[in-house]
């Protein structure tokens, strides 16, 4: 393996990596808040990514229209989530846990299939907006922008998720709501309110991946369980519940996946199942998880 | 009048617990309610807070009904609740525990109202405590603290849940001084206990209950001179 090579590879990783985070990041907020493993939390990505095609194919002349895109479909995302919380999610707070399971579920049915019913099934590509196409050179070695920019955006996200729940009244709300439901409620807290306000962000995270993917890869039906699954293995490396533990996870997953294609391509998807078993078995609360 | 509570009926899931319990807490008064585990005490106190609410029976605060409403709205309307297990967000710091419990519309807080500074003076350990974790106090400092939360959004009405229980005896001293501090500043308190030493020295009156039913209620001073109530409800 040469240098170039590796620091390709690295890059890539870091760069899928990043989008990951994004999404593990929302799936490890709501479940830490909310205490809800939301299933569809890959179609609320896979909703991104279609609707960044939607408006981006519909709006080709508007100038900029990817950045007017990355802006408003993960508001929509959002509020869809929003809206999937107030009138399926909250009834069923006081149930069994199968019952998430079996709501989740089928909200990934409805929103594949609605999105099978608007975009169909063929695969969609989305161009890389300007000012990231192309390539820069660094340390004489050629990069992606586009992947540069990815990895910015990010660490951005990360360090602001983690300033708003360290420093903000809201992250303070959201850290007492989430360590005790019943006692922020018991001091003035409106907790329906502050769980509605959590999924949203979660899916707006979601929704954020979504619109940033397409442009490195395409729109397509499936992506959704794809997602959902490293997901999964994200927030069992790093810890559900913990931002950084989705941070490293991410990082971890990328990585090992950008390496394991290049180095035996046939057991690469089997890699990231493998951390998982040796991390549950010495570590089942992840890297930067809590032991129950 | 500022709490009650009439006939209420209470269930956990299918288990009913309390069986028309009612009972009144007027201005600036203390009430206890004394029983032994597993009466009725916490049920009782979180049906109020509505945490638990009743299935049946009216429960008014300064004339309104609140049964039904949400914890939230209860807590904003002046009743604030110190419960048995105390509950610190262990992953906020001290100042950030008193910080949340501050009430919206009240962020700045009125002359009379609690501010953090004035919990500090009552507590003065939470001054000394202010930049460290919720987790990392020590049993009589979180008890301290829950008070002291609670107080942030200045209640009218105060529901301790067994403020002394796994409590060193000097720490209950000091907590009992604080409580008294408490009423002398016209607080209205209603609390529960198990140990009734401290509920007897603090409180006008008392009601005693028996799975699920006020069994016995009246002056303090009529509980005290009477050993043989204490003996029969309580087993003292």
């Amino acid at each position: 393996m040469t240098f170039d090579a590796i620091a390709g590879q690295t890059l890539s990783g870091i760069s899928v990596g990043m989008v990951l985070f994004l999404i593990a990041a929302g799936l490890s907020i709501i479940f830490g808040t909310l205490k809800v493993l939301n299933l569809a939390h890959g179609s609320i990505f896979m909703l991104g990514g279609f609707l960044c095609y939607g408006f981006t194919s519909s709006f080709v002349s508007l100038p900029g229209v990817f950045w007017w895109t990355l802006l408003a479909a993960p508001l929509i995302v959002a509020l869809v989530g929003g809206l999937i919380e107030i009138f399926l999610l909250r009834r069923i707070y006081t149930q069994e846990m199968l019952y998430q399971y079996i709501l989740t579920f089928g909200l990934i049915l409805i929103i594949g299939e609605t999105c099978k019913f608007i975009w169909g099934v063929g695969y969609h590509s989305v161009g890389i907006p300007w000012p990231f196409g192309g390539n820069v050179s660094l340390w004489g070695l050629s990069f992606p922008v586009y992947n540069l920019f990815l990895i910015g955006c990010g660490f951005t996200v990360f360090i602001g998720l983690v300033a708003l729940m360290r420093y903000t009244g809201l992250g303070r709300i959201i850290r007492a709501v989430t360590y005790h439901r019943e006692m922020a409620s018991a001091l003035g807290i409106n907790v329906p309110k502050v769980y509605t306000g959590v999924f949203m962000l979660g899916c707006w995270l979601g929704g954020l991946a979504g619109t940033l993917m397409p442009p490195m890869s395409v729109v397509a039906l499936g992506s959704d369980m794809a997602v959902i699954i490293e997901c999964f293995i994200i927030v069992v490396i790093g810890g559900l519940g913990s931002l950084p533990g989705a941070f490293v996870g991410a990082i971890i997953l990328g990585l090992l996946n950008a390496f394991g294609i290049y180095i035996i391509p046939k057991l690469a998807v089997a890699f990231g199942f493998m951390l998982m078993i040796v991390i549950l078995i010495i570590r089942p609360w992840g890297l930067m998880g809590k032991p129950e | 009048m500022v709490l009650a509570v009439k006939e209420i009926n209470t269930f956990y899931g299918l288990s009913h617990i309390l069986f028309g319990v009612s009972l009144e807490v007027r201005q600036s008064e203390t009430v206890c309610i004394l029983g032994r585990n597993g009466v009725g005490k916490t049920t009782t106190l979180r049906s109020i807070m509505g945490l638990a609410p009743p299935r049946s029976g009216s429960i008014k605060f300064k004339g309104e009904e609140i049964r039904g409403k949400q914890p939230f709205d209860i807590y904003r309307l002046g009743i604030g609740l110190v419960p048995e297990d105390r509950i610190i967000f262990p992953d906020l710091t001290v100042h950030e525990n008193l910080e949340i419990a501050v009430k919206k519309g009240e962020r700045r807080g009125s002359m009379e109202g609690w501010t953090i500074e004035k919990v500090q003076r009552l507590f003065p350990i939470l001054k000394a405590r202010d930049k460290q974790w919720g987790g990392t106090l020590s049993g009589g400092e979180q008890q301290m603290l829950t008070i002291a939360r609670t107080l942030m959004g200045n209640p009218r009405l105060l529901l301790l849940d067994e403020p002394s229980e796994g409590l060193a005896p000097l720490v209950v001293k000091a907590i009992e001084e604080q409580i008294l501090l408490l009423k002398k500043e016209g607080m209205t308190i209603l609390l529960s206990e198990q140990n009734s030493n401290l509920a007897l020295k603090i409180s006008d009156r008392g009601y005693i209950l028996e799975k699920g039913l006020v069994a016995w209620q009246g002056a303090v001073s009529e509980l005290k001179g009477d050993p043989e109530i204490m003996k029969n409800y309580l087993g003292l």
